[in-house]
């Protein structure tokens, strides 16, 4: 809890205690933890004097914010309209079908977060899809099967999923 | 090469600093520029650049190499693109093998790597040059004119190319009424969309009563279709940076901000790298070039959330709140960000500040129609030959860009309609390709500039279907804080959710338009207000699609599930069996040497056999 308390401290500091760079510290909380934890967002507000309210309202409107783990790895699917012309909702519906998963969620086994996004701006190469940064072009249903099935299990995550079913 | 750069502290010191780099004799090196905007980078242009800079270190050669990663060029389509300087030999779809046969015919001998060069697929003519290839050769570059030709991450490129000389015109010779003067002679207006004239826009902001004054970025380009912005920033971020100096002294402001879309790392790494180097160069922070104006910029982060690119929820984003607009009865440049005076600009128009204080304001108005000035720059994409960002005057033809630039439609398809200005912009249809792009030309015909996406759509494109995606994409977007907008958009995506399902009911379109009306009369922003643009243009341009969706259950383009049906050709069908195993639903029957048949009762439209099809023998009727 100190370790933690330290980490919400030290963002906190990066910005001088401008309530204003609420945005930005949360940003900054989430690439440190991958996501925000409740109870740091708790102890953001209490160092802060912010009400917790006004934290969650911030963290549910931002579609980047996600207050739940994340995979081992992120795939993000543009669904601008040039991605969409060129059938990015096809791809879309066959990555749910396959991976059982919702647009947003994660894997059962936390391989990877699906993340439909609004326009990456890379047009020219549409349908684009974003895997843990890497941009892949004119992607089809069955290449981004084969780009989904090729990203490997991060060690951590697969004991963590592993001992979360042990208890 | 590498001319150490100190602290300027006149405005002299910029521009002896400018002929120092200038006068350098570049003739005995050899530049090879390679581009490393996303497009280019998606396709591996960071392994061709490494690969660049590690041949050029091994060489034991008598001439001197650089190999440098620069901006976006804007054609995209054809990337990765390396251009090697001098002779600006323009090389498209480079690939990692390609690296050595360049670096020994090229850079080491001066010869061309024919099959790398852009080929005319109608003349079969090789360009050897940018210039040579129908794509560049229309177009006017102002804002991007040095992407693609300086490294965005050195200051000394920029400065190369005549950076930072309008500042320093500016604080050694114009008071800021001049700056605002010459800006309102230029006719310079909004690039974000609204169109509004940024001089009176600065003016009013410099008269109105409160200290202190900020000035905002926008670079929150949210709108699917358009990236221009993000190239400006990824690939010359010191114009932006410039432009918002010239501003700020103008208006008298001490603090600016940039608010960057969450969904462009690079550009705002870029910016960040841009703005720590102006800072040691002491053209940011205290008493810029010993004036006695001083100026700093910070960097924000967006959230993922379109509604920010509107001003005043820009401004609460920017203040740690949720983004959401409030009613605009008193304006922005009276009460904004922290309630103080703000003017806020789009990226792209930023950056043609500089261009019109070294210039002057009256060439600028020299460019474009009587209304509209300047050029402007479009991301050209959809069906179209050659996608990828263009800047053109204004005042040029729909039909100009997409026909001569963007070289007509692909795979023999006719043209339907052009999107322009983003989910609040409209479909124009051919009838109307002759039109003037300029600000207010647009907007007769339905639509809006824009911050300029051009979304091109071929004859195999559902405008119904077009109008549901927007639609669709606002909804999501709506902040909800007025209820004509959020439950409005809800109300109308049902409606165009049952027309493309096949359960349109007579007088839908009806209710589309009175929903539209509501909307555009009494939502609280642009977003809301704006927000029934693809509907109602393409219910004024298309209203035979939705009839033919509503009456006869049927979708004329035949992208609308269900309301067309998949078919086997006997004549073209060759009995191989593809599509009878693909079927995931077992829908296909037929022995070898017999053509295969579909039953209908059992086929889900999924669409497989269509897709597997080698003798294109599925037909959807």
């Amino acid at each position: 809890v100190t370790k933690d308390n330290e980490l919400i401290e030290k963002i906190i500091g990066r910005y001088d205690g401008d309530i204003g760079m609420l945005i930005p510290m949360m940003q900054d909380l989430q690439s440190e933890c991958g996501y925000l934890p409740a109870d740091h967002l708790r102890s953001l507000g209490r160092q802060l004097k912010v009400p917790i309210s006004r934290i969650y309202a911030v963290a549910t409107f931002y579609s980047s914010f996600r207050l739940s783990p994340k995979g081992a790895h992120e795939v993000s699917l543009c669904m601008g309209t040039v991605c969409f012309l060129k059938g990015s909702g096809n791809i879309l519906e066959a990555i749910c079908r396959e991976f059982e998963i919702e647009p947003g969620g994660t894997t059962l086994d936390r391989l990877f977060s699906f993340q439909p996004v609004n326009c990456v701006g890379a047009c020219a190469l549409a349908p684009v899809m974003v895997v843990d940064g890497k941009y892949y072009d004119g992607v089809t249903p069955e290449s981004a099967m084969e780009i989904i099935h090729s990203l490997s299990p991060a060690q951590e995550t697969a004991e963590s999923v592993k001992k979360e079913a042990a208890t | 090469l590498t001319i150490a750069l100190a602290r300027f502290e006149t405005p002299a010191d910029i521009r002896s600093f400018t002929q120092v780099l200038q006068s350098e004799d570049r003739s005995a090196y050899k530049s090879i520029m390679v581009c490393i905007g996303t497009g280019c980078a998606a396709k591996g242009s960071r392994r061709i650049y490494e690969l660049f800079c590690e041949a050029a270190r091994q060489s034991d050669q008598e001439v001197r190499i650089e190999a440098k990663c620069v901006g976006c060029h804007g054609f995209c389509e054809r990337g990765p693109i390396v251009v090697v300087e001098p002779g600006g030999i323009f090389y498209q779809q480079v690939e990692e093998p390609d690296v050595a046969e360049i670096f020994r015919e090229t850079v080491l001998g001066e010869k061309i790597v024919q099959r790398l060069l852009y080929e005319d697929p109608v003349t079969g003519k090789k360009a050897k040059e940018a210039d040579e290839i129908p794509f560049y050769k229309v177009q006017k570059r102002i804002v991007l004119v040095d992407n693609g030709r300086i490294d965005p991450t050195k200051i000394t490129d920029y400065i190369a190319k005549g950076g930072y000389s309008a500042l320093a015109k500016v604080l050694s010779s114009m008071t800021p009424e001049e700056v605002i003067a010459e800006v309102e002679q230029a006719g310079l207006r909004g690039r974000g969309g609204g169109g509004f004239p940024t001089a009176r826009k600065w003016r009013s902001c410099r008269q109105a009563e409160g200290l202190p004054k900020y000035v905002i970025c926008n670079g929150d380009e949210g709108d699917p279709g358009a990236f221009m912005d993000r190239s400006i920033m990824e690939g010359n971020p010191h114009s932006v940076i410039e432009g918002m100096l010239i501003g700020a002294y103008a208006i008298g402001s001490e603090q600016g901000y940039i608010y960057v879309r969450n969904e462009y790392p690079l550009a705002v790494e870029h910016l960040n790298i841009a703005i720590l180097q102006a800072r040691q160069a002491g053209l940011l922070g205290k008493n810029i070039l010993g004036s006695s104006f001083s100026f700093d910029i910070r960097i924000n982060r967006g959230g993922g959330a379109f509604v920010c690119g509107e001003s005043t929820a820009l401004m609460a984003s920017l203040e740690g709140r949720s983004g959401e607009p409030r009613a605009k009865y008193v304006h922005t440049v009276e009460s904004g960000f922290r309630g103080k005076p703000t003017n806020l600009n789009n990226v792209e128009t930023w950056a043609n500040v500089p261009h019109i204080v070294n210039h002057g304001g009256k060439w600028f108005a020299g460019i474009g129609t009587e209304k509209s000035k300047g050029t402007k720059v479009f991301s050209l994409v959809g069906n179209v030959v050659n996608t990828g960002l263009v800047e053109v005057p204004m005042g040029i033809t729909l039909r100009k860009i997409i026909e001569e630039i963007g070289g007509g439609i692909p795979n023999d398809k006719r043209f339907k309609a052009v999107q322009t200005g983003g989910p609040s912009g409209g479909c124009i249809p051919s009838e109307h390709l002759d039109a003037l792009v300029d600000f207010d030309e647009l907007t007769k015909l339905g639509s809006m500039m824009g911050s300029g996406g051009m979304i091109v759509m071929d004859e195999d494109t559902c405008m119904v279907r077009v109008a549901r995606y927007f639609t669709n994409f606002l909804q999501k977007e709506s902040c909800g804080k007025c209820t004509p907008c959020r439950e409005g958009l809800s109300q109308m995506l049902e409606v165009l959710d049952r027309i493309t399902d096949g359960r349109g009911q007579v007088g839908d379109i009806e209710r589309l338009e009175e929903l539209a009306g509501l909307l555009e009369g009494t939502a609280l922003c642009a977003l809301g207000k704006t927000a029934a643009n693809p509907v109602m243009s393409t219910i004024r341009y298309f209203r035979d699609e939705y009839d033919a969706h509503i009456s006869d259950r049927h979708c004329p383009a035949k992208e609308c599930r269900g309301l067309f049906r998949y078919e086997i050709d006997p004549e073209a069908c060759k009995a191989c069996g593809i599509c009878l195993k693909e079927c995931p639903e077992d829908a296909i029957t037929g022995e070898k040497k017999v053509p295969h048949v579909i039953d209908q009762a059992k086929c889900t439209l999924c669409g497989t056999c269509w897709e597997k099809c080698p003798f294109t023998a599925v037909l959807k009727v």
